[in-house]
């Protein structure tokens, strides 16, 4: 019994046939990289070349190197850090908020999303770690082993090792959740193919035959792993926010971080993923399966959170101004009318104002102006870290120690390197994997094709 | 005849035709040995008479593991082994280790389940599946027959109940 509706628009477009998605998506994998491919990996390689001098840079002469000083002691690299982590949020959310709201929608960007996520949160990680000075001696600091750098254990109190926990927790479950299912689409893979690919895909397929026995194994861990994960994707930005939260410097320790964090990492990652999606449609000729229907929903979830991001904007001014503490309505007034007002207003312009275009339907359905939108959110997301944590330490508590921040080449370089590595392993994805969950469409795809509709 | 070797092969085309064809097939006897499919057909393993699956127990006691080591961990560091005084707080400040807690608990669960998952279906990169029909991860639902299994009921028998439960095609598949 399928129950078709007359309203709703279908989720893939075209007419596809079963065979006809197995093809669209697989062919990419099978064919030989093209010219334009190898140019697109070989300047995002570029990039991540000539970012690892900065990054070299870094570990060979130390941390000296950013543009910190001893008021300043987070900034680009702690920015980068929360931009890039919450940058990837949205995989997880895609794939396992929206299964357990039962979207349908999710089948068809849920897998590059996934892969964009993994990619962003190595990126991530990077800046913790290079952070330390010494990474090579991180592990004592980062992990509970005995030593006797300074108290015998990690500090369990502390957020930042909370984070340690959170962000590697998240990253070996979102990448176990994503290798789950690319597991049936390699077999897919497998099973087109002969010789040296046949060996490849076979040993990544795990031996999968997709018999209903470990389809519906697989369902449950899907559906379980979704509820897991959907705990595990909010605490990891409540987490990195609490590092913030539980300090005590005006313009930091607000209660309201948590939720705003979260929403944020959502805004963000929600135009990240539009920003990579847009393009690949089109390289891809995908656009019968991430449909303009697709676009406008998460157009839809960045005027959501973009707005609540907005109204904890709002209310942060309005309780530091309430509290009557002077310190806090100094940071606040600080930040939009002190010294790096340019930073605050930038902010203000991407992530409040810019969002809000989507409310017109003719905006949120245009791809031009999607994916121009969805860079803009992210540039906005970057300052929004910049200011929360530049404008909060640059007044300190004694006048006399009031400084600015200025990058150095380092800190662009390694910012760019970034960059470089997350671009380089998302053509390596494009390229290698399936990137259409391939059996999550055709579960959805009866509902939308007449040629399998019976 | 030898067990596990030889088959009959329906090919459905499409998931409703199976799910009534496995009944109707069932129902008249047949066993079947397994049904293959590119994609989750919701409700199959319900016709198959599968028993449901215990992998949630399994990610529930991976995860109250993750909880008790992580409570355990944190207490004994913090508490017992070297105590100090931070922020002016207990020694064992419970309310701050709930973070990791939480973490190892999904961590564990996570891991543990898909584990359990890998071992229970034979999931391994070296495993070397048995294809019954290339097109079942593309496009065909393909019910396997174990002729030996069956050997009540005549080939011709269990082929023709298969055609008239809307098999587009009928094969046989043998294995070394």
């Amino acid at each position: 019994m399928q129950v078709t509706s007359s309203v709703r628009e279908p989720l893939v477009t075209g007419g596809k046939s079963y065979h006809d998605v197995t093809h669209d998506v697989a062919r990419h994998v099978e064919a030989k990289p093209n010219i334009r491919w190898f140019l697109a990996f070989l300047t995002s390689a570029g990039v991540l070349a000539l970012g690892s001098i900065a990054l070299l840079a870094t570990l060979w002469e130390g941390i000296g190197m950013w543009g910190l000083n001893k008021t300043v002691g987070w900034a680009w690299d702690i920015t980068n850090f929360v931009w890039w982590v919450g940058i990837g949020h949205a995989g997880t959310l895609i794939s396992a908020v929206l299964l357990l709201f039962r979207q349908k929608w999710r089948t068809s960007i849920n897998r590059a999303a996934e892969a964009m996520t993994i990619f962003a949160v190595i990126c991530a990680a990077m800046f913790p770690v290079i952070h330390m000075g010494r990474p090579w001696l991180g592990a004592y600091w980062a992990l509970p082993l005995p030593n006797t750098f300074g108290s015998l254990w990690v500090n369990f109190n502390s957020p930042l090792l909370w984070d340690v926990f959170a962000i590697s927790t998240y990253f070996s479950v979102s990448l176990v959740f994503w290798y789950i299912g690319l597991i049936p689409d390699f077999a897919t893979i497998r099973d087109r193919a002969t010789g040296l690919r046949r060996t490849i895909y076979g040993a990544l397929s795990f031996g999968w035959d997709g018999a209903a026995k470990t389809w519906m194994r697989y369902e449950s861990v899907s559906l379980i792993l979704a509820g897991l994960a959907t705990p595990l994707v909010l605490s990891v930005h409540t987490i990195v926010s609490f590092d913030f939260a539980t300090s005590v410097i005006p313009g930091w320790h607000t209660t309201i971080f948590p939720p705003y964090f979260v929403a944020g990492a959502i805004f963000s990652g929600f135009a990240m993923v539009l920003t990579l999606m847009i393009v690949t449609r089109k390289v891809y000729k995908l656009e019968d399966y991430i449909t303009i229907g697709h676009i406008e929903l998460m157009n839809i979830v960045i005027i959501i959170t973009g707005s609540i991001v907005g109204i904890a904007y709002i209310t942060e001014f309005f309780i530091a101004w309430y509290s009557g503490v002077e310190a806090e309505q100094y940071a606040f007034i600080n930040r939009a009318t002190g010294p790096y007002w340019w930073a605050y207003w930038s902010m203000m312009t991407c992530n409040v104002i810019s969002p809000q275009l989507f409310w017109f339907k003719k905006i949120r359905t245009s791809i031009v102006a999607t994916f121009a939108l969805s860079i803009v959110v992210n540039i906005g997301m970057w300052f929004e870290r910049f200011v929360i944590i530049v404008t909060s330490l640059h007044r300190d508590y004694l006048p006399s120690s009031w400084a600015m921040f200025y990058p150095t080449w380092v800190d662009v370089g390694v910012y760019m390197f970034t960059f470089g590595l997350f671009f380089t392993l998302f053509f390596l994805f494009a390229k290698f994997f399936p990137v259409i969950n391939m059996a999550e469409v055709k579960a959805v795809l009866k509902s939308s094709s007449e040629k399998v509709h019976k | 005849m030898e067990k596990d070797t030889h088959f009959i092969l329906g090919v459905y085309d499409d998931e409703d035709v199976l799910l009534h064809a496995v009944e109707e097939v069932r129902g008249s006897g047949v066993r079947i040995h397994e049904v293959y499919s590119p994609y989750p057909v919701h409700g199959l393993e319900h016709v198959l008479g599968y028993k449901r699956t215990r992998l949630p127990i399994a990610a529930f006691l991976f995860g109250m593991l993750g909880t008790t080591l992580a409570l355990t961990m944190q207490f004994y560091m913090m508490r017992f082994d070297w105590p100090m005084i931070i922020g002016g707080k207990d020694y064992a400040a419970f309310p701050d280790f709930i973070p990791v807690s939480f973490e190892l608990t999904v961590l564990l669960a996570s891991f543990g389940m898909v584990s359990v998952f890998m071992i229970s279906s034979n999931l391994k990169p070296w495993a070397q599946p048995r294809i019954f029909d290339v097109r079942s991860t593309d496009d065909k639902h393909i019910m396997a027959i174990d002729i030996a299994n069956n050997s009540a009921l005549e080939v011709e028998k269990i082929k023709e109940i298969l055609k008239s439960s809307g098999a587009t095609e009928v094969n046989k598949k043998s294995f070394e």
